[in-house]
């Protein structure tokens, strides 16, 4: 998989319910939001996401799609965050 | 590739720890503005500092919401405007109009606070500096927004003791004019030793006269990270402190790291530094304070103190370096009274005294700060503080500065607001014995000798 650049990590907590991950997908592919790689646990019932995603060909700038998510969120009562990878790049690797 | 571990550390300092970008300060040279007419310099100040931050505000938010990352503060810095108004101003008023413009620049382009209100007097005044000392009272009654700071001391040059004692009358007076709001003015100005020409954090931020014509530097902070991080280490070695602080600071860091990068291309202005500073606020969890006592100290004040923090001074620093490809400004642990809540408990609890705070300065950035005092304290006692603080820093070769407040009306037992960031304080006790003498004495303290350390 490519490295780095322009890559966008969203993360999914919150209360295990049933089709959290279909409904954050059913956004990202009416988006045109590229899924890369997902990896998700549940700890003492609290479901846990994280998901690489290419943003570049969405239809949407970074911030209405941030916003978006975020609300979506709410509706399925789990926190979404999205954020550039960089950060997590920066801070974890020399 | 990251993975869900390192994405949930990330994202567990930003959401419970208060790991945050303190301040992206864009630091502007005002030398171009100079103009002999006052008008016209104001015209030219105001032009310049609203067309070069135009964008700070919201670039600022752009990378906050890409990152998730909190940046509180988005700041400005100019040249020390004794150098800038010296030609035009022929008076202490006129040196208050900049001061206004200032204010008006900065609220034009939505920054909370613009520093460079200062003077730079470490050997002498000269009759701009002079003017602009005397107008500081005036203008920061008058304005909201701006930050005053001047250089009275430094390793080289020694102290200028006129200035010293020119200060503690001006702080009186500044404390004076603002004392139906608990003197609040007073955390606008700041005394420093050896005051460094990149630091971001305010209120002692100006863009020296070394720098480039704008500039941006960046303040870090997290002590609730570090706190946590030593939470999971309780009683073991010094060796697994250290490295478990230096771990942490780099971490810290390099957030801070990525967040001037890209502020700096999303502006086109070059990166300057990083201010690799434990800086606390009044929110719980995020104090300095509470680090030395999970270090191991009852309260911050005990015996051991000072050996403490000159340990999370240096392992902050150790980590930090590493993180960032430029490191400046005050950079180390921060102590403010008012500004943690740890410090406060401390004070409430008998555990500190200015003495001992005195005695930390040696050992970290930056000095007495943020130190609410009795309105009756004569201007030659502050003046006296002012001095050892400037003594430390002469001698140890480090930046020194005092930020006090002496709150008019307002005895040992008080307590007051300062709001927000600020927070509060308790009135801290000031030695009563005399030091009139010794201040009235005209001249400067010479250089010290660099040879024969003790």
């Amino acid at each position: 998989m490519e490295q780095g650049a322009d890559r966008t990590i969203i993360t999914v907590v919150g209360r295990d319910t049933v089709g959290i991950i279909a409904k954050v997908c059913t956004y990202l592919a009416e988006n045109q939001i590229n899924v890369l790689d997902i990896s998700q646990t549940i700890v003492q019932g609290f479901f846990n996401m994280m998901m690489i995603v290419d943003m570049n060909h969405a239809v949407k700038p970074f911030g209405d799609c941030s916003k978006e998510l975020e609300k979506l969120g709410e509706e399925i009562g789990v926190m979404i965050k999205c954020q550039r990878e960089e950060i997590f790049q920066k801070m974890h690797r020399i | 590739m990251v993975n869900l571990w390192e994405v949930n550390e990330t994202n567990a300092m930003i959401e419970h720890e208060n790991l945050d970008v303190r301040t992206i300060t864009l630091g502007i040279s005002l030398l171009d503005c100079i103009n002999s007419d006052l008008k016209q310099l104001n015209q030219n100040i105001y032009q310049k500092v609203t067309t070069v931050a135009k964008d700070l505000a919201s670039v600022g938010e752009k990378i906050e919401a890409e990152f998730a990352i909190p940046i509180v503060n988005k700041r400005i810095a100019v040249t020390p405007i004794a150098l800038i108004g010296g030609a035009a101003c022929k008076t202490a008023e006129d040196f208050a109009e900049i001061a206004k413009t200032l204010d008006r620049a900065a609220k034009a382009v939505d920054v909370n606070l613009i520093g460079g209100y200062s003077a730079l007097v470490s050997k002498g005044m000269t009759k701009a500096d002079e003017l602009l000392i005397r107008s500081i009272p005036t203008a920061l009654c008058e304005t909201e927004r701006v930050c005053s700071s001047v250089n009275l001391a430094s390793t080289k040059t020694g102290i200028n003791m006129d200035a010293v004692r020119l200060m503690g009358e001006i702080l009186l007076e500044t404390a004076e004019r603002s004392k139906d709001r608990d003197s609040v003015d007073c955390m606008k100005l700041v005394v420093f030793c050896n005051a460094p020409d990149d630091n971001p954090f305010m209120a002692g931020a100006f863009h020296g006269v070394t720098e480039a014509d704008a500039v941006i530097n960046i303040g870090v902070s997290g002590p609730g990270v570090v706190k946590t991080a030593l939470e999971k280490v309780r009683g073991e070695s010094f060796e697994v402190l250290c490295e478990t602080i230096k771990k942490t600071a780099f971490k810290v860091t390099r957030v801070g790291q990525l967040v001037a990068q890209e502020a700096s291309r999303l502006l086109h202005i070059p990166f300057g530094i990083i201010d690799l500073s434990l800086a606390p606020t009044p929110a719980v969890g995020d104090s300095v304070a509470d680090i030395l006592c999970e270090i191991g100290l009852e309260y911050a004040g005990a015996p051991g103190t000072t050996a403490a923090l000159a340990l999370l001074n240096d392992q902050v620093k150790k980590g930090g370096v590493m993180a960032s490809s430029y490191v400046g400004g005050l950079s180390g642990a921060f102590i403010p009274v008012s500004e943690d809540q740890g410090m406060i408990d401390s004070v409430l609890a008998g555990a500190i005294t200015l003495e001992k705070l005195e005695a930390m300065t040696c050992v970290c950035s930056v000095g007495l700060d943020m130190i609410a005092i009795p309105g009756d304290t004569k201007a030659s006692s502050i003046s006296g503080i002012i001095a050892d603080e400037m003594a430390l820093g002469m001698v140890n070769q480090k930046t020194t500065a005092a930020r006090l407040i002496p709150v008019i009306g307002k005895n040992v037992g008080d307590t007051v607001e300062f709001g927000g960031l600020f927070g509060y304080a308790p009135i801290m006790p000031v030695n009563k014995f005399s030091c009139e003498d010794f201040i009235q004495r005209k001249g400067r303290i010479p250089a010290p000798i660099h040879s024969f350390k003790n």
